[in-house]
């Protein structure tokens, strides 16, 4: 064991070094860059063995990522926000060829309005991609979650994404645990593919498929996922052999017996819910909470049974589906079919919001005793979209909406708290 | 520059005529051992001048390569015909993945084998003008400034022939394709500067860039077995005819092919560091005319009151690249 106070992002590429990756692309943009950049030093002074690529965009980071994995070579490399969407077809594509790259998400804003900051609308918009997407609460399970995820990739053929949130976890300095390369060694086999470019083998990777046979190749990819529900779990317990702690699984329930109200979200907010929830208990509210840790997969059965007995869920999410609502909610209604029980949505920490404990305490408490509404938002400035409506109402030229937005809530600073 | 090493004059000196050679001196569609890397039965009409070049230059790699050759291949005509599901026509480990990525894709695997010590194995990426000049052109570029391992093999047919024969940054001034109607007064494609991409990969100084045609069998296979054997990046573009496309009899396939070079439109040249090092020269001079007419796809230029003006600026261009490239035989280089 190893204790370090290092940075999320500098843990997270000592992990990825450990798990030996072959060829790693690069490409920088905010919140992620830290993490390739400490692997490009372990690169330089000889630490790690591999192939870094510069590469000209998240597109080509991507479309490379395609070629090594498709060649035999173990890959891995991270993103953000404008990042994942630019290189949307090829995640696309990777999950559809079943090349098991890894990729670090770091959580982060979609634009307009361009915002650096995190939230989890990036990894949403491609929940549905064939990607298994795990989400990190901490530093220490973000580093653990890669190391699981190259095994976990590797044995599906699938790729993996890892999530950790942006500037919170990446850029947050703790104390973790990072392995020994023996201990990563004798978790880790080596990448054996199930397809590989070989001239002494040549194989067609890529064919086009008809309406004969996409329907299959597409319920294959449905199968692998479903694989992973029953992996995630394996792998996470060989980790805890292997490693001596929990981490990774598909979910983590928290005080949820015997709970007539649960929380649940994705990624480090779990921290702060805790600590509320903690608080509530001792007021003798009967509350729990339960981190989804693997979204996709999306352990429908696993949260069912972690939500029995419960009245009223509260999903809180760090994304929001522009008319429609929730992400996450929409998806564990799916997992309550039939059960009656009541799902409340609140969106928070959008661009990096802070969620702080007062404004969860109060959230929590309203929706325990049935104050609040079916779908909210927390800390929402309600008098800046009415002021911002009835200018449109009145003013055919209204301008950009971001700009009278800013201008109506005056300076930044005055805003922090 | 000629690399055919006996003229067969009588017949022309472009049709295989192979027989009559010493079988040291055929070239490497003329053996018995070829790979037909692209093999048979495949879906490409009939007259496809991509399916030819595809076939003349992955032959002549796997041969100079000994058969330790991986391509990557850009969505288009090419990977779409070769790869019916649950067919393939490639007899060499073959990925496709995406329209536009063909080139970093081939990054991708360069990277793999480099780390895994297998230099022997060779790469290439492959793709259309489409997917190379428009869709394609920030990974080749990327590619070509990295200075990437690959050879990178264009088909140029001068637009996006797989989606119906639209027009691409590859079409040439005046070709009438299904979206140049709605473009400018005429029919025909405008005169822009168009875009001239082996000579924007001169630009990026890479250390091989070369243009060969269908019609010239020992010229392409030569610069295909050169290009493979340098480290770093490499661009052959070739310009494959489209008897669909372009409206012409797929008998004459490598006929359009030899006429645009001998017009000077598609100047054949190679060039090593961003220097031109060697031309081929136009054996019998043509006015772009002769080309341009046996092509529907420059139809509305003739007719009965031809539009000598639009021919002549297009003359104008031939002859420009015949200054600038030297093509004339008695031009000294």
């Amino acid at each position: 064991m190893t204790l370090k106070q290092i940075e999320g992002s500098q843990g997270v590429a000592e992990a990825v070094a450990l798990c030996r990756p072959e060829v790693i692309c690069a490409y920088p943009i905010s919140p992620q860059t830290h993490i390739v950049e400490g692997l490009g030093e372990m690169v330089k002074v000889g630490q790690l063995r591999a192939e870094f690529l510069n590469v000209e965009s998240e597109f080509a980071a991507m479309s490379v990522a395609i070629g090594s994995s498709a060649a035999g070579a173990r890959t891995y490399t991270a993103t953000a926000s404008q990042g994942l969407l630019f290189m949307a077809e090829a995640v696309f594509n990777a999950a559809g060829l079943g090349l098991p790259i890894v990729m670090t998400i770091a959580n982060r804003a979609i634009g307009a309005p361009i915002n650096i900051w995190n939230d989890h609308s990036d990894s949403m918009s491609l929940r549905d991609c064939g990607w298994i997407q795990l989400f990190a609460e901490t530093n220490q399970e973000a580093i653990d979650l890669h190391i699981q995820a190259f095994k976990l990739a590797e044995e599906l053929s699938v790729p993996v994404m890892v999530c950790m949130d942006g500037f919170i976890l990446t850029h947050a300095y703790e104390r973790v645990d990072v392995p020994l390369q023996e201990q990563v060694d004798a978790f880790l086999p080596s990448f054996e593919p199930r397809q590989v470019l070989d001239p002494a083998r040549p194989v067609s990777i890529g064919a086009m498929v008809g309406p004969e046979a996409y329907t299959e190749v597409r319920v294959l990819a449905h199968a692998k996922q479903i694989q992973a529900l029953t992996l995630i779990p394996e792998i996470a317990a060989q980790f805890k052999a292997h490693f001596g702690r929990d981490s990774g699984g598909l979910i983590k329930p928290y005080c949820c017996e015997g709970a007539h109200t649960v929380v649940i979200a994705l990624g480090s907010v779990l921290g702060t819910i805790k600590d509320v929830v903690d608080e509530l208990r001792t007021q003798g509210c009967a509350i729990g909470v339960l981190g989804i840790t693997s979204f996709r997969p999306f352990p429908l059965t696993e949260i069912r049974q972690a939500l029995q007995g419960c009245q009223r869920v509260l999903v809180l999410e760090k994304s929001f589906a522009v008319g429609v609502g929730g992400i996450v909610a929409t998806n564990v209604r799916m997992a309550l079919d039939g059960t009656g029980q009541k799902v409340l949505t609140v969106v928070a920490g959008l661009g990096g919001r802070a969620i702080t404990k007062s404004s969860l305490a109060a959230t929590l408490t309203a929706a325990m005793n049935d104050l609040l509404e079916p779908f909210s938002f927390m800390d929402l400035q309600q008098e800046v979209i009415d002021r911002a409506l009835g200018r449109e109402r009145q003013i055919r030229r209204s301008g950009p909406v971001a700009e009278s937005v800013l201008r109506d809530i005056g300076s930044v600073a005055s805003q922090i708290c | 520059m000629s690399h055919q090493p006996v003229k067969f004059y009588q017949t022309g000196t472009f049709t295989v005529g192979n027989r009559l050679l010493d079988e040291s001196i055929r070239s490497v569609q003329a053996t018995k051992t070829r790979s037909n890397s692209l093999n048979s039965g495949h879906r490409a009409c009939q007259g496809c001048g991509e399916a030819l070049g595809a076939r003349y230059a992955l032959d002549a790699a796997m041969d100079v390569s000994h058969h330790q050759l991986i391509a990557a291949n850009a969505t288009g005509c090419l990977e779409v015909f070769s790869t019916p599901y649950p067919e393939t026509s490639w007899q060499l480990p073959w990925i496709h993945s995406l329209f536009g990525n063909a080139a970093a894709v081939a990054t991708g695997i360069a990277a793999a084998l480099r780390i895994k010590g297998r230099s022997e194995v060779r790469v290439i990426a492959q793709g259309g003008d489409g997917g190379t000049t428009d869709i394609g052109f920030g990974c080749l570029s990327g590619m070509f400034e990295r200075n990437d391992d690959v050879l990178y093999l264009c088909y140029d047919n001068e637009a996006y022939m797989n989606t119906g024969v639209q027009r691409s940054s590859a079409t040439p001034p005046a070709v009438r394709t299904a979206t140049t109607l709605p473009v400018g007064a005429e029919p025909g494609n405008v005169f822009g500067q168009g875009k001239f991409v082996p000579t924007i990969a001169m630009a990026h100084g890479i250390p091989y860039v070369a243009t060969a045609t269908v019609a010239d069998l020992f010229d392409l296979e030569y610069k295909v077995k050169k290009a493979i054997q340098i480290r770093g990046a490499k661009y052959l573009h070739i310009f494959v005819p489209c008897p669909l496309g372009w409206g012409a009899a797929s008998s004459d396939t490598i006929k359009l092919a030899d006429m645009a070079k001998e017009c000077g439109l598609f100047p054949v040249f190679e060039a090593e560091h961003g220097k031109v090092t060697g031309v081929s020269k136009i054996r019998k001079l043509i006015p772009v005319e002769e080309y341009l007419k046996r092509q529907r796809r420059y139809a509305h230029l003739f007719g009965k009151s031809p539009a000598t003006d639009v021919i002549s600026k297009i003359q104008a261009r031939a002859d420009e690249n015949i200054r600038m490239y030297g093509l004339l035989a008695t031009d000294v280089r």
